[in-house]
């Protein structure tokens, strides 16, 4: 596989959230606005990117037996980096997002490509999977976030500027209350099944 | 003991682990194919869960807290967690052999659980005191078996329904937990919020 690949294969052919299912728990719990989706996906590619790299980097001295463990360290340290920094740069955002900050430690996204991939191949395959994991991840969450948003919140607001006005007085409330994320994730993965099953 | 039982009720019903804060959706959705192995799930889920809270709450109180390291909470509750299921994992294996064929290849998935994470997070979060963190996860693990449960008898059901053929699998389990979180959300109305 060349280099090329690595990268995007993350992004759409393995999209993490919506062909291998990983990491369901923060997309669905913080998909309720679009700037919210960023700020966790921006946490989450920091520490893919960083554990992937580490672990690549050490992958010779870890002993199989106690990977596990070693993995987790590595990744619990790098979130405990972003909790604080989220926590010291951007108040707001920290405090919506809430415990699934800490709870980015058992995203399967950051374990899985960290067994499965940084455990075994060098460092800059490694760096350059982490990318395309951490970019499909904001895709898919921010694709979620975008359809809540619109139809739960009946506007669309990206950082302070609104980019869809306020369309209806009685949007959709549900959308944004736990039902809404499982129905639009179900949507989404049944749209893109027709997709290939079109294609055949 | 009022308050005990409202967290409890809260735990299990209002806020609903999987299907009001979206802890444990990926054995709820990975496991919840047949009833029997998701009753192996969700037993093994309320034990570690339960010993999770009563273990990580002392360890925040009179370690984390005197000394100002409250931000290695992360840290310090996952390495815990990850091997105290190690270690259960080992004595029962060693000890109670059906125990341990009944919940053996679930116990490994634990560690990864956001839902165990999660209940000592917000144990610490909720400020609850020692009785109440232990109770709030129980109650967290049988509210996750419950969902489970319930969700396990749809599947069984929808493989024999017709579906159309972009939804079948994973699509319409999404769906299928979107109404029973519907269902879940009249519980809000208990007000014992």
């Amino acid at each position: 596989m060349s280099r090329y690949t690595e990268l995007t294969k993350g992004i759409f052919k393995c999209n993490p959230l919506f062909y291998l299912v990983l990491g369901l728990c923060p997309t669905l719990a913080v998909s309720t606005r679009v700037d919210n989706a960023l700020g966790m996906s921006l946490g989450v590619l920091f520490v893919l990117i960083g554990s992937n790299t580490l672990v690549s980097l050490v992958r010779r001295w870890i002993p199989a037996e106690v990977r596990i463990p070693c993995f987790i360290v590595v990744t619990a340290s790098l979130v405990t980096v972003v909790d604080l920094l989220m926590q010291g740069y951007a108040p707001d955002l920290y405090a919506r997002l809430g415990i699934y900050v800490p709870l980015i430690v058992v995203n399967c996204i950051i374990l899985g490509r960290v067994e499965a991939f940084a455990s075994k191949k060098p460092v800059l395959d490694s760096l350059l999977d982490a990318v395309g994991m951490g970019t499909g991840f904001m895709l898919g969450i921010t694709a979620i976030a975008i359809c809540r948003e619109l139809l739960g919140g009946g506007q669309l607001v990206l950082l302070g500027l609104t980019i869809v006005p306020a369309f209806t007085k009685s949007p959709a409330l549900v959308m944004v209350l736990a039902p809404g994320a499982f129905l639009t994730l179900g949507t989404i993965m049944a749209l893109s099944n027709y997709r290939k099953l079109r294609r055949g | 003991m009022e308050n005990l039982l409202l967290i409890a009720l809260s735990a299990i019903f209002v806020n609903n682990f999987v299907l009001f804060r979206f802890l444990g959706l990926c054995p709820f959705f990975g496991v919840s194919k047949k009833t029997s192995s998701a009753l192996g799930m969700g037993g093994a889920v309320i034990f570690v869960m339960t010993c999770a809270s009563a273990l990580t709450w002392p360890i925040y109180t009179y370690l984390l807290v005197p000394r100002g390291l409250q931000f290695m909470r992360t840290v310090v509750f996952i390495l815990v967690i990850a091997a105290f299921v190690q270690l259960i994992e080992m004595v029962i294996r060693k000890h109670a052999r059906e125990l341990y064929e009944a919940l053996g290849i679930y116990l490994p998935l634990i560690t990864t659980n956001c839902a165990v994470l999660g209940v000592a997070l917000l144990n610490v979060e909720e400020q609850y005191h020692f009785l109440g963190s232990v109770v709030n996860g129980f109650a967290g693990g049988v509210g996750f078996t419950l969902a489970l449960l319930l969700m396990s008898g749809i599947r069984e059901r929808l493989e024999l329904a017709e579906v159309p053929r972009s939804f079948r699998d994973l699509p319409i389990a999404f769906i299928s937990a979107a109404l029973l979180a519907f269902a879940f959300m009249a519980f809000s109305g208990l007000g014992v919020w």
